[in-house]
């Protein structure tokens, strides 16, 4: 295919994709509705409707539309393998099926081991009594503080309490089991993945003793990474002369200086609804009373009825099965969450989002430009019958540690769950996966902890020598904070802000800059320390550090 | 982190305390202030309420000298224990209402506009007939029962039905001629059954307030207070009347819940609250919530400024207990006169400390020795975390000298951003 063809077929899914969106009817209706109108003149019908459509505002949600899709939908030939779609380098390809297997295999391990089913089916009553229970899934339903009383029923140690008979209700066991559930992996396992990646085409010169493509840090895959002075182009309206929000908005700050102004501007912006205006207006950060609606803006969520019903759907789906992913999602909550003094108050919240979202078959649509594949599961007694394999969970998302912490700081943000639970789906489709999957893409984890490797290099080589020279590659400690995007590392108002620039500037690339800027400012406290674990307790506490004048640090002061 | 030797210009204070509490004694220690005992010549006592007492009695005889503060005022009673409050707060409103200030605004029904901050109350034994006839009048509310004399949750009770009240009516009492002591005392307030709700759970706010001087009224806000949680979910209904859990979130009642968690303590800050009004509710209605607070911090200490003896050797750090209701409206249900020291989580203590640490730099000027002739007014970079709430003699001061501007034509010399707190004015 030549351009030309492509550019077209371009065209033709845009219109097809369109056409097929609830836009396009209330467009027609729209349409109608102008056309009908007694004071339009049958010769300037055309003009007329069209004017009609633009005076409604019409034409801004079809901007927006085309806008969105443009952004989810990067134009790209489309190649003969589809598989070449979602990741062009083999040998990552095949590191990311590696990987899939070896979580499988540990989920169907747990499975076998404490003896539950990857899915049952809810009784009647049951299905009730969590119906009832729905907003306060963290606390112990009334019926279920009996079995509080039973535990520890002095069997001899070693033994799995797994009651004789089948359990009645997985809640009930949850109850009691919930210990023995255990996060399928967490960032440190991933960070093996992603540091064990080989370019198999530098293999020889390694294996002849040659270290000429060796990294100094631990990613040896060369992918192509923006320099300091482009992400200083890229990030030019956070530098040092630009007012910022959550820097020159202090309370202790007059507000004619800047505060007044930009909440003037942030009205504007958002009577204006339009994506990309919105996306420029928080490049300088979201005021705290504005992000909901500039954050559904920019990522084009507008919950309507059918959201609405879709969400309920979703949760039915839930009252309906139990999963083995619940175990992990609440498991998740009860460790991270539930623990944490920013997010604690919101545990409920987070329950009504990541259960729905496991049962969300629309989050499947991102695996088409991901280079993960949804895990299956078969059918019982159909193991390999590909008519009956299901994807397992149904959005084909398995939980790691920490997952949770990706929807908390949004409850500071949205009030309403159905608003939380889209504007959370789409952040998902459109940023965390890339999180953690093994891709080549410059958005993708690897790239980004490289990226994190080579800024720190280029600005701290000396920090970097040390650090490396007393056994302490500096991504050991920030994979973790690369992989949650640092929600549950920074107190909540940071992340926010720290998320403002990722949605903005539409880059995950803000992340490794971040992590190198509190690489640079604990540097003094870094040089001195000789182990690991010291480096570690250097940087563990990172909850008092403010997010955008580090930023600015970090890019703009060398 | 202070150095562990301070710097040899300091002034090496004498403190006495009759608290073991590391919050108080570390920040002392770290100042390099002397601990003696409370017999011998101390510059500082953080004493205990029930020490209060003796130290100013007529029968003690104990003069302090100009160099010895302690941190309670004499009769602080007056503000802390429920039934005086009450009867404080009612009365400051019936004197405002004679003098025919604006401040005294009633709406239709007969409720004042700008200090009605407290919840409907009546003292029992004293006003059982007046309480009778309001719940007369409104059958199907619920009732919070409270002995005056005690804290943290103790002997608590909600009531929804006259007759669980037969003890304390005057018919019920055994011998109507003895008077009823502040442990027999109860108040009674209308239950605040809309409160905000945040993740479900109920909360209130422990906000640390500070006074230096009631006449002129001198006190400051501290930044970093913090919302206490119920673990249980809050449910109005009335079967669960019974359940502490649901209605009272003080820290002693809340520990010994099965849900409590030792890491956070249910504590979750004032700042997180304000980043969750501000993102879900918008910025307006939170600024005027905590103005509102403010607001209601002064005039509750203005309507004891008059009865409390106003000792220049005294300051008070008071624990102020708020509940918000759903319409952002908050609520003064207590004040503490000696809010817990202990730490319950880590942040906590930190915090606390650093409470500690502002106090003692607003009282007593860094390096100091404390002098009671000294006008009481810290240095801006001294106030910490804390912020001016009211300077009633700066206030004063800045009024007279923008009237001299004013008349010199220099009127425009003082332009102050509208969120300057400091400033009263800006409070209605």
């Amino acid at each position: 295919m030549n351009e030309d063809q492509v550019a077209e077929q371009f065209i033709v899914d845009l219109l097809q994709f369109l056409k097929s969106s609830k836009l396009y009817t209330d467009l027609f209706n729209a349409a109608q509705i102008e056309a009908f109108k007694p004071s339009l003149r049958v010769s300037e019908l055309r003009k007329g409707v069209q004017s009609g459509l633009i005076n409604g505002g019409w034409d801004r949600k079809l901007r927006n539309a085309i806008y969105h899709y443009l952004h989810t939908h990067p134009q790209q030939p489309t190649l003969p393998d589809p598989e070449h779609n979602k990741e062009p380098l083999l040998y990552i390809r095949k590191a990311q099926q590696t990987w899939e297997k070896k979580i499988l295999k540990s989920l169907n391990s747990m499975c076998t081991e404490l003896n539950i089913p990857l899915a049952r089916r809810r009784a009647e009553r049951e299905q009730k009594d969590m119906a009832a229970r729905w907003t306060e899934l963290g606390t112990d339903g009334p019926d279920e503080r009996p079995w509080i009383s039973l535990k520890s029923p002095g069997k001899e140690p070693g033994s799995i309490p797994i009651p004789s008979a089948m359990p009645t209700s997985t809640d009930t066991w949850r109850h009691k089991n919930l210990g023995q559930i255990r996060p399928v992996y967490a960032p440190k396992d991933f960070l093996e993945v992603v540091a064990g990646l080989q370019n198999t085409n530098y293999q020889n010169s390694v294996s002849n003793g040659g270290s000429f493509y060796n990294f100094w840090g631990i990613i040896q895959v060369p992918v192509k990474l923006k320099t300091i002075n482009q992400l200083r182009v890229q990030y030019s309206e956070m530098s040092i002369n630009q007012c910022q929000t959550g820097v020159d908005d202090l309370p202790d700050i007059p507000s004619e200086l800047f505060d007044a102004d930009r909440a003037k501007l942030g009205n504007k912006v958002l009577a204006a609804n339009h994506a990309p205006v919105a996306r420029e207006f928080s490049k300088k950060g979201c005021p705290d009373s504005m992000r909901g609606e500039m954050w559904c803006q920019m990522l084009g969520v507008e919950v309507d009825e059918v959201d609405i019903l879709y969400y309920e759907q979703l949760k039915t789906c839930v009252l309906q099965h139990d999963l083995l992913v619940d175990n992990l999602l609440y498991k998740d909550v009860k460790l991270t969450a539930t623990n944490d003094d920013h997010y604690f108050v919101f545990e409920d919240y987070l329950y009504q989002v990541l259960l729905p979202f496991s049962r969300d078959t629309v989050i499947l649509k991102h695996f088409s430009h991901n280079c993960a594949t949804p895990p299956k599961s078969y059918i019982r007694g159909k193991l390999g019958v590909e008519e009956f394999a299901v994807v397992y969970p149904p959005n084909g998302v398995i939980p790691f540690h920490g997952f949770a912490m990706y929807v908390a700081p949004l409850c500071y943000v949205y009030n309403d769950v159905v608003t939380l639970y889209h504007v959370f789906r789409q952040m998902y489709i459109q940023y965390f996966f890339r999180l953690h999957s093994v891709s080549s893409d410059p958005q993708g984890i690897v790239a980004l902890s490289l990226l994190f490797e080579i800024l720190l290099q280029t600005n701290e080589p000396e920090l970097f020598f040390h650090l490396k020279n007393v056994g302490c590659q500096p991504l050991k400690i920030a994979f973790k904070w690369l992989m949650r995007a640092f929600s549950g590392f920074l107190a909540s108002d940071q992340v926010l802000l720290l998320w403002d620039r990722v949605l903005s500037f539409d880059s995950l690339e803000i992340l490794p800059v971040f992590a190198v800027a509190i690489f640079s400012f604990r540097k003094s406290n870094l040089m001195k320390v000789q182990t690991y674990n010291a480096a570690e307790a250097v940087l563990a506490d990172v909850t008092t550090l403010q997010v955008v004048p580090l930023l600015q640090l970090a890019l703009f002061s060398k | 982190m202070s150095s562990c030797c301070p710097p040899p210009k300091m002034a090496r204070l004498k403190y006495a305390t009759d608290f073991d509490k590391s919050v108080l004694l570390n920040n002392f220690d770290t100042r390099g202030w002397v601990q003696v005992s409370t017999d011998d010549d101390w510059n500082i006592y953080w004493a205990g309420v029930h020490n209060i007492r003796n130290i100013f009695s007529v029968e003690c005889g104990f003069r302090m000298g100009d160099d010895q503060v302690i941190n309670h005022f004499p009769n602080h009673v007056e503000l802390t224990r429920k039934d005086l409050m009450v009867k404080n707060i009612k009365r400051y409103r019936k004197e405002l209402d004679k003098e025919g200030s604006p401040l005294a605004e009633k709406d239709e029904n007969g409720r004042y506009v700008h200090l009605d901050f407290i919840p409907l109350t009546f003292m029992l034994p004293a006003d059982y007939n007046l309480f009778v006839e309001e719940f007369r009048k409104n059958p199907n509310t619920t009732w919070i029962m409270k002995p005056c004399g005690k804290a943290r949750g103790i002997g608590i009770f909600l009531v929804n039905k006259l007759s669980q009240l037969k003890k304390w009516s005057r018919d019920g009492k055994g011998n109507s001629f003895v008077a009823p002591t502040a442990k027999e005392t109860y108040v009674i307030s209308k239950y605040i059954d809309n409160p905000l709700l945040i993740g479900g759970k109920k909360f209130d706010l422990r906000l640390y307030v500070l006074v230096t001087s009631f006449r002129p009224l001198k006190c400051y806000m501290y930044r970093l207070g913090f919302c206490r949680f119920c673990t249980v979910k809050y449910n109005a209904n009335v079967s669960e009347l019974d359940n502490m859990f649901v209605h009272l979130t003080n820290v002693s009642i809340q520990k010994t819940g099965e849900d409590y968690n030792a890491i956070h303590g249910g504590k979750w800050t004032v700042e997180n609250l304000r980043l969750y009004l501000e993102g879900t509710r918008g910025k307006e209605v939170s600024d005027k919530l905590f103005d509102d607070i403010n607001w209601l911090t002064v005039h509750s200490l203005k309507a004891v400024a008059g009865v409390i003896s106003n000792d220049r050797h005294c300051f008070e750090c008071y624990g102020y207990d708020i509940i918000i209701d759903d319409n952002l409206k908050p609520w003064l249900i207590e004040v503490n006169a000696s809010p817990s020291l202990t730490a319950t989580t880590s942040s906590d203590r930190i915090m606390k400390y650093n409470l500690m640490s502002d106090v003692c730099n607003i009282v007593i000027p860094p390096g100091e020795f404390p002098d009671v002739r000294w006008n009481k007014v810290p240095a801006k970079e001294n106030y910490g975390n804390f912020d001016l709430l009211v300077d009633e003699e700066l206030a004063q001061a800045e009024l007279l000298s923008q009237e001299v501007k004013a008349r010199a034509g220099a009127s425009n010399a003082t332009v102050r951003g509208a969120r300057d707190l400091r400033k009263p004015t800006t409070w209605k």
